[in-house]
């Protein structure tokens, strides 16, 4: 785990109101893992006061990607941010994916900015040589990012490209059609997308992990500000940043869903 | 340069801790943070059992600040003696176990627990928490059973015993003084204050418990005022808090009357921020070529008839 300033190699805008932004650090790009993620200071001062977390998107040699929804005046900030300007990481943050095993085929399925830990996820899987399929959902068409991934099946909530429908319907209506043995899921996106894919892969006893968000100040355990309640164990809750942000499903319950 | 300075029995390297609840139980910044150049580290309030906390969410960023409730979540006494304070004994900083509860009695009972053990060097009590017996009002309120809280505390322990107020009171100089006479050795000044944050858009609260502690760079002036006061009420040392990022800001407590200070939030932005304090206040009191930092505590030049707390007191 690193704090640094690091130097923002790029900025674009990859969907409608989306962005990657990339920035120079070998530390992290060697060392950060699937479903891991970084909390960013976008700029020093008071406003905003908190850093951000986010899952990483994508490493390559010494650059590390990020991916966001232009949503607040965090977002806004990191949107605005131009090649040479200096961002404040912390991370490698939170318990990645796991992509070893004895599973054959990958199923991936995202819910919006749920893409986000699905590039550098893959890639790992790949290199498992795990066969991946990926289901991808978004408001419209054109608030979709698949860069960087193959095996796309594409879900929008206003039928403007794909299947007119939940990703999660279209998951499970592929994966009756075309059944996958030995398979794994991994989910990320919204609270009531992961209830339902959580309720798919315990109705067809399929693995599933799920990476969550939780409202946090720090990323390493302090504040205490993120709990995920357990489905059983000795505390009630889980803290997302630091038993997370990836779970089993069969591990927490899904309050909000 | 003359850094550290004394409490009760107890020999700090420095005036800078860190908060509690901001610095967990000293294990989990342990790659990033050299605690040796803190003048010591106050632990996360620990009640007699664990305690799970609030629902989410716990947590909103405000305006320069943030909003928490998170319920005292913590892995109980016991667990601390056990998995937490062998780490926190190879510090070389000075430990202060926050303690928090929901009865006298519970404050008594950790409190005797953590006595026997090595390794703490002082306590610091949390009374901002709900009083069970009286339906969940916060003893820190209540300037009697502060101070009984206090006493009771203070015959079971030799060492630096502090009480952490709350600046949710009208005059906060006035529990000073009750905690003083009932034995404090010093004073945290201040808790979190209590605020809310709306969502507008889905007209709920934006933490569980609808209200939460306000803290941050936001509530610096509210705590710069709470510790003038206090200073001019008692003659015991305060540890300043409140919105502290950066030294200039410690000094200011120092200024105002704190012999030393505990920096909070900011330890959820960067956790090394305490350490960067310590050495800007060390190099400010060298660029002003004083031989103790302790020298510029107290020296705010401020007319003290013209100060509105004077209607205060």
């Amino acid at each position: 785990m690193i704090i640094r300033d690091v130097e923002v190699r790029n900025v674009q805008e990859v969907a409608r109101g989306i962005f990657v932004l990339s920035f120079v650090s070998l530390e992290l790009s060697g060392s950060t893992l699937p479903g891991q993620f970084i909390n960013v200071l976008v700029q020093k001062g008071h406003e905003p006061l908190l850093r951000r977390p986010f899952s990483v998107y994508r490493v390559e040699e010494e650059t590390v990607e990020i991916i966001f929804n232009v949503v607040g005046k965090g977002t806004v900030l990191l949107a605005a941010k131009k090649r040479g300007d200096i961002i404040n990481i912390l991370g490698p943050l939170g318990i990645p994916f796991g992509t070893g095993g004895s599973f054959r085929n990958a199923i991936l399925i995202a819910g919006g900015l749920g893409i986000a830990p699905m590039p550098i996820l893959a890639e790992h899987l790949r290199k498992n040589g795990k066969h991946i399929e990926v289901f991808a959902g978004a408001r419209s068409g054109d608030q979709l990012a698949l860069d960087h991934l193959e095996n796309t099946h594409i879900a929008t909530d206003d039928g403007s490209r794909g299947y007119h429908g939940t990703v999660v319907a279209l998951a499970e209506q592929y994966l009756r059609e075309h059944p996958l043995s030995e398979a794994k899921i991994f989910a990320c996106g919204p609270i009531r997308m992961l209830a339902a894919v959580s309720a798919y892969a315990e109705s067809v006893t399929i693995p599933c992990e799920l990476s969550l968000e939780g409202e946090m100040a720090c990323g390493i355990g302090i504040c205490q500000g993120c709990p995920v309640e357990r489905l059983d164990g000795a505390t009630r809750y889980a803290l997302v940043c630091t038993e997370g942000p990836t779970f089993d499903s069969t591990t927490i319950i899904l309050r909000g869903a | 340069m003359k850094t550290g300075f004394v409490l009760r029995n107890v020999e700090f390297k420095n005036r800078v801790l860190v908060a509690s609840g901001t610095f967990g139980y000293g294990d989990e910044t342990r790659d990033l943070v050299d605690v040796a150049k803190l003048g010591g580290i106050v632990t996360k309030s620990l009640s007699w059992k664990p305690r799970d906390g609030n629902p989410p969410p716990r947590i909103a960023e405000t305006p320069s600040g943030m909003l928490n409730s998170i319920g005292l979540a913590n892995i109980g006494v016991h667990a601390f003696i056990e998995k937490k304070l062998p780490y926190l004994r190879t510090l070389d900083t000075r430990i202060i176990v926050n303690i928090a509860a929901s009865s006298v009695q519970e404050y008594c009972d950790v409190l005797a627990l953590l006595e026997s053990q090595n390794g703490i060097h002082g306590f610091e009590i949390n009374v901002s928490c709900p009083n069970v017996k009286e339906g969940g009002l916060s003893f820190g309120t209540n300037c009697d059973l502060t101070a009984e809280i206090t006493s009771r505390l203070r015959a079971l322990t030799d060492k630096p015993l502090i009480i952490k107020l709350t600046p949710n009171v009208t005059h906060i100089g006035q529990f000073a003084v009750a905690v003083k006479e009932a034995g404090a050795d010093a004073v945290s000044v201040i808790n979190t204050v209590i605020g809310m944050a709306v969502n507008a858009k889905t007209r709920k609260p934006k933490i569980s418990t609808v209200t939460g502690g306000l803290s941050g760079p936001a509530i610096k002036p509210i705590a710069l005022a709470k510790v003038y006061e206090v200073a001019q009420s008692v003659d015991i040392p305060i540890f300043g808090i409140g919105g502290i990022t950066n030294a200039e800001d410690a000094i200011e407590f120092l200024l105002v009357g704190a012999s030393a200070v505990q920096v909070g939030t900011a330890n959820f932005i960067d956790p090394r921020t305490g350490v960067s304090v310590a050495e800007g206040i060390e190099s400010f009191a060298r660029d002003q070529a004083l031989g103790d930092v302790g020298d510029l505590v107290g020296t705010l030049k401020a007319k003290k008839d013209m100060s509105v707390l004077q209607s205060w007191l």
